[in-house]
């Protein structure tokens, strides 16, 4: 009897452990003979914990699964896949995973996760093995074509970024795993960590071939306990077999891996900060000009990629650019991980060709708000992205259409609000973080947003609102164009939005926002 | 200068640390994991061993929220405070911990649990969707414990 219960953190934190010891138990008590499995999480987290049981005829799902259910389940003869009020029916026929067009996220939630067998049998290191056949430049050629973009959020072609530390002479050269997910909204890298860690370690491992690096590191944020864990057991299992070390896969060539972990800054995300804390001193955001890929990680061409875009390598390896390149719209090629969050009836990971619209997601995926009250404004691409109006839910998401609406797709985390939310009191939020988390290397930022929080406190308690709106504006303005990065440049996407889409929330009519 | 002593636990963890590249954060964290702080003592024995200013050292202490300068309480609580769990209510979560008992609360953004919001963490251990009853259950077991 196999059973498989997520040992996802989402998961763990709607006691999955406790249900996993409770049924271990029972079936102790009943002397029945279980095989319990600690699997990724499909991605159906308003059903966590979700169990399935192992059937000839395929995975029966029951969900969401308490301790207390666990005596009724074995009375119902769930190990069979006996009818109870919690059974869901067969996994792969649940309308939510049904729609899906699932290319990174294939084995997530399928497979146990530190199994080098099951990663095996899933099309495991067929990717690798490829790139091992082929020169580096074709390695690179390969991503390129497949349109593949940073998935991170700046949507930078991952090939032409590659293609410029490859060129690049140096004696050594790193791959460096952007695993610094900050962004409310967003847990599509924890859950690949989690659930498919060796999908990570053969992209990354992919990369070091294509342009020559030989050392790599994973920069994971401390937030993420339970994926730096299972990451160290994956690499230590991989190193092992072979697969990382001097000789990976026999072919003599040598990548070495490492975890590393951050320390609660949220500007560790930006790249420069992230190359910055990894050497060791505080996370401030490097000027560019140069480049990371020129000079990156201690001096050295270095390629920086988020965790996304490393893990979708091994499948475009593995099946070829036009098989993935087929998916998407427009320049946006492929697929995208959609994370649907907030107060969502059905939240979770979407993965979906671009081009779905926002309320195909937030309806037909989501079944609408958690609260049953109508939503109101949509918060796309993390706390830097814009709020967008039920105006702009039927546009496709797609990188350059999102640009047109002055919006942010970037890496897919949806944050649904309901009609109770006060956007004048979201924009005031979206200043207040920057100013708590800017590095302080700039002043757009550094001062900026402190500035901004008093503005918008004006704005709200109706203190010479004309004047402050004006002021505001320009602020946003010197922000947008002064800052370094992406801290202090995208933070006026969510205060603008708001202000432009959500006026009366600011004490002001249509027109007495037009001007913003 | 002060020897390194063998049942020092900072010398022990500063000697095996120093070589790697980058070492400073990672000593940091291994000097956390063991003594739950980073006590200032250890400031000048670090500094020295990477050839660092002590300001140096300080600067990337306080830089970091994660890292910690004196002993946090017996238990610690992290309401998640961001956008996700502000859709759910975190704001009267976070109302509520700080009204319901001398906890020592703290918030934090992002938990990655976005979808099972609000969420908070009782010292390492996750929690979602954390109503406010389930807050008061969670939190009379930790009374229990202490």
């Amino acid at each position: 009897m196999k059973l498989f219960v997520p040992g996802d953190s989402a998961a763990l934190a709607l006691g999955a452990n406790e249900l996993t010891a409770a049924i271990a138990a029972e079936a102790d008590r009943r002397h029945i003979d279980i095989t319990l499995v600690r699997n990724g999480s499909r991605g159906m987290l308003w059903l966590e914990p979700m169990l399935e049981v192992s059937t000839p005829e395929g995975r029966i799902a029951y969900g969401p699964v308490e301790t207390t259910d666990v005596v009724s389940l074995f009375d119902a003869d769930f190990l069979h896949g006996g009818a109870h009020h919690l059974r869901l029916g067969f996994t792969e026929e649940l309308d939510f995973l049904k729609k899906q067009e699932r290319l990174t996220f294939a084995r997530v939630g399928i497979t146990d996760p530190l199994s080098l067998e099951d990663y095996l049998a899933h099309e495991g290191f067929v990717g690798l093995q490829q790139a091992l056949s082929m020169p580096a430049a074709a390695i690179v050629q390969q991503v390129t074509d497949s349109g593949l973009r940073g998935r991170g959020g700046a949507a930078f072609p991952t090939g032409i970024k590659w293609q410029t530390v490859l060129k690049t002479q140096a004696d050594q050269k790193y791959i460096v795993c952007n695993a610094d997910e900050g962004d409310s909204g967003t847990f599509a890298d924890r859950m690949l960590m989690e659930g498919d860690p060796f999908v990570l370690i053969e992209g990354m491992t992919i990369a070091a071939l294509a342009v020559g690096a030989t050392m790599g590191y994973l920069y994971v944020r401390s937030e993420y306990p339970h994926a730096i864990h299972i990451l160290n057991k994956a690499i230590e299992i991989a190193r092992e077999a072979g697969y990382l070390g001097r000789d990976i896969a026999g072919s003599g060539k040598t990548f070495e891996l490492e975890v590393r972990k951050g320390a609660g800054a949220y500007v560790c995300g930006e790249e420069t900060a992230l190359l910055e804390s990894l050497e060791g001193r505080r996370g401030i955001v490097r000027s560019k000009p140069p480049l990371p890929a020129i000079t990156g990680l201690f001096g050295k061409p270095t390629v920086i990629n988020n965790v996304i875009s490393l893990a979708s390598v091994p499948i475009i390896m593995a099946r070829g650019a036009a098989f993935y390149k087929d998916y998407g719209m427009g320049r946006s090629r492929g697929t995208l991980p959609f994370q649907l969050a907030g107060n969502i009836k059905q939240g979770g990971l979407i993965e979906k060709a671009f081009g779905i619209t926002l309320r195909e997601l937030m309806f037909d995926f989501g079944g609408g708000s958690m609260t049953g009250r109508a939503i109101k404004a949509v918060q796309v691409g993390g706390p830097l992205g814009a709020y967008l109006p039920e105006s702009q839910w039927d546009t496709p998401m797609d990188y350059e259409a999102y640009t047109a609406l002055w919006a942010v797709l970037g890496h897919g985390g949806i944050v649904v609000h309901d009609d109770t939310a006060n956007l004048s009191h979201l924009a005031r939020y979206a200043m207040k973080f920057c100013a708590i988390e800017s590095c302080g290397k700039c002043t757009p930022c550094r001062i900026g947003s402190t500035r901004g929080v008093e503005v918008l406190d004006k704005i709200i308690n109706d203190q010479d609102k004309t004047a402050q709106l004006e002021l505001l504006t320009d602020l946003c303005d010197t922000m947008l164009h002064g800052s370094m990065c992406a801290m202090g440049g995208m933070t006026p996407y969510p205060v603008l939005s708001a202000l432009k889409h959500f006026p009366q929330d600011f004490g002001l009519t249509d027109t007495g926002a037009q001007h913003a | 200068m002060n020897l390194p002593c063998h049942n020092d636990p900072i010398a022990a963890i500063i000697a095996s640390h120093q070589l790697i590249p980058g070492a400073l954060l990672p000593i940091l964290h291994a000097i956390q994991d063991e003594l739950r702080f980073i006590p200032p003592e250890a400031i000048g024995p670090i500094a020295s061993a990477l050839n660092l200013s002590r300001a140096e050292v300080h600067g990337v202490i306080s830089f970091y929220h994660y890292f910690l300068t004196s002993p946090p309480p017996a238990h610690q609580i992290h309401i998640c405070c961001a956008e996700a769990c502000q859709s759910m209510g975190s704001e009267r979560l976070m109302q509520h911990a700080k009204s319901t008992g001398d906890f020592s609360v703290h918030p934090v953004y992002c938990l990655g649990l976005c979808a099972n919001s609000p969420a908070m963490m009782i010292d390492d251990q996750l929690h979602a969707r954390v109503t406010l009853d389930k807050f008061d259950r969670l939190t009379e077991m930790l009374g229990d414990q202490s």
